[in-house]
């Protein structure tokens, strides 16, 4: 085929063009992806969970949220039956104010505030670093803001367990059936190689019952609905000074901790 | 023949490899499953002809499954009555997973991986 010169640079101008739109295109993905900051849920409904520190006092406060849990959704106890701590699979578990909030730089919080252990689970973060690398979409947000785990697409491949800043996610590095201790026959047990984690209890809300966790506690733990200006989350934020984990990485998480101040300060 | 000692070697066990499904099941029955009594155009739960379910459950469960899990769509409303879309709290209500789905995935060979997870309280596989 003879081609002149008039159009090779027709072929070429078309060329320069589709390539243009394509850096174009990329360029614009990169952008939305990195202003992370924008991306505040406007939707009707974002679940979120306001943990009130001051409400849990005895060590059997925080025993019986994590049991309700536990029980409900056939949570094998891995420890200490294995010895392997990264065999433990957890969905919402108690640990020190270091571990909650490494980002908390000052040094004279109240003593008897650092002394208290707080309730940890996924933070269902409004913009998840789980959801982003998973690369069979197995996890995914749910337009009522709840971080859902698809069990069934999951390949286990841990690539959300790195991403999550929070610890929130498990591995099932053994077949969890053996070690699970009161069976719940309503809810499916998970499979060895998947990775699982805090649902929100999305069963329970689909029938109009709270999440397990937030009914054991006795009011410490609220759950609701925080883009409802009247909902009761909102309205313990509003007059409450609250926490959130590591809110800097800017995953906008939807757990809030409020500490209150005077009764640490006595 | 060269090495024929060895081809003939090689070639018993050829065979023996192939034909080892054969002989080790040899002998054995599997009960061939009953033909189901219930009428195939009944409806089942979801408004589907019973035949239908029989022949393609496994596709209707896989889209009942995205419904529920990336959906939300839990429940499905039939004859009036509002039924879960769920192996554990769904199908075992009514069938029991040894009697009624073990007949026929026994009979074919067929181990799904269902029940991996979902799990049933009357085998007590926990």
């Amino acid at each position: 085929m003879r081609i002149d010169r008039r159009k090779f640079l027709k072929l070429a101008g078309c060329t320069g063009v589709g390539l243009g739109l394509s850096a174009a295109d990329i360029f614009k993905d990169t952008v939305e992806a990195s202003s992370g900051h924008s991306a505040v849920s406007t939707a009707a409904t974002r679940y979120a969970m306001v943990i009130d520190i001051r409400k849990l006092q005895t060590a059997e406060d925080y025993q019986r949220i994590v049991d309700a849990c536990d029980k409900i959704h056939n949570i094998p106890t891995l420890i200490p039956e294995k010895g392997n701590p990264k065999h433990e699979v957890k969905w919402i578990w108690n640990d020190t104010y270091g571990h909650s909030f490494p980002d908390q730089k000052n040094f004279y919080h109240p003593e008897a505030f650092k002394q208290k252990l707080f309730p940890l689970l996924c933070n269902h973060c409004d913009s998840p670093p789980c959801v982003r690398v998973c690369p069979t979409k197995a996890t995914f947000k749910r337009p009522d803001g709840i971080v859902q785990q698809d069990m069934h697409r999951c390949i286990g491949c841990r690539f959300c367990m790195a991403a999550c800043p929070y610890g929130s996610r498990s591995f099932n590095f053994v077949d969890p059936r053996p070690f699970i201790k009161d069976k719940n026959p309503e809810y499916p047990t998970r499979s060895m190689g998947v990775v699982e984690k805090c649902t929100f209890c999305s069963e329970r809300l689909e029938k109009g019952e709270q999440p397990a966790c937030a009914e054991a506690s006795n009011g410490a733990l609220v759950f609701g609905n925080l883009n409802d200006p009247e909902s009761e989350v909102r309205k313990i934020l509003k007059t409450n000074f609250s926490l959130q984990r590591k809110p800097e990485l800017g995953t906008m998480p939807s757990v809030f901790y409020v500490i209150g101040g005077e009764e640490y300060a006595g | 023949m060269y090495n024929g000692g060895k081809i003939i070697a090689g070639l018993i066990i050829f065979i023996a490899l192939v034909t080892f499904p054969f002989y080790t099941n040899m002998g054995k029955t599997i009960e061939k499953p009953a033909d189901p009594t219930a009428a195939a155009d009944e409806l089942h739960i979801g408004n589907v002809p019973i035949g239908q379910m029989r022949a393609e459950h496994m596709m209707i469960l896989d889209k009942w499954r995205d419904e529920v899990v990336r959906g939300g769509e839990r429940f499905i409303t039939f004859d009036g009555d509002q039924y879960e879309k769920s192996i554990q709290n769904g199908c075992l209500a009514c069938h029991s997973k040894q009697d009624f789905c073990g007949k026929c995935h026994n009979f074919a060979g067929v181990n799904p991986y269902c029940w991996n997870c979902h799990y049933s309280s009357e085998e007590d596989q926990l």
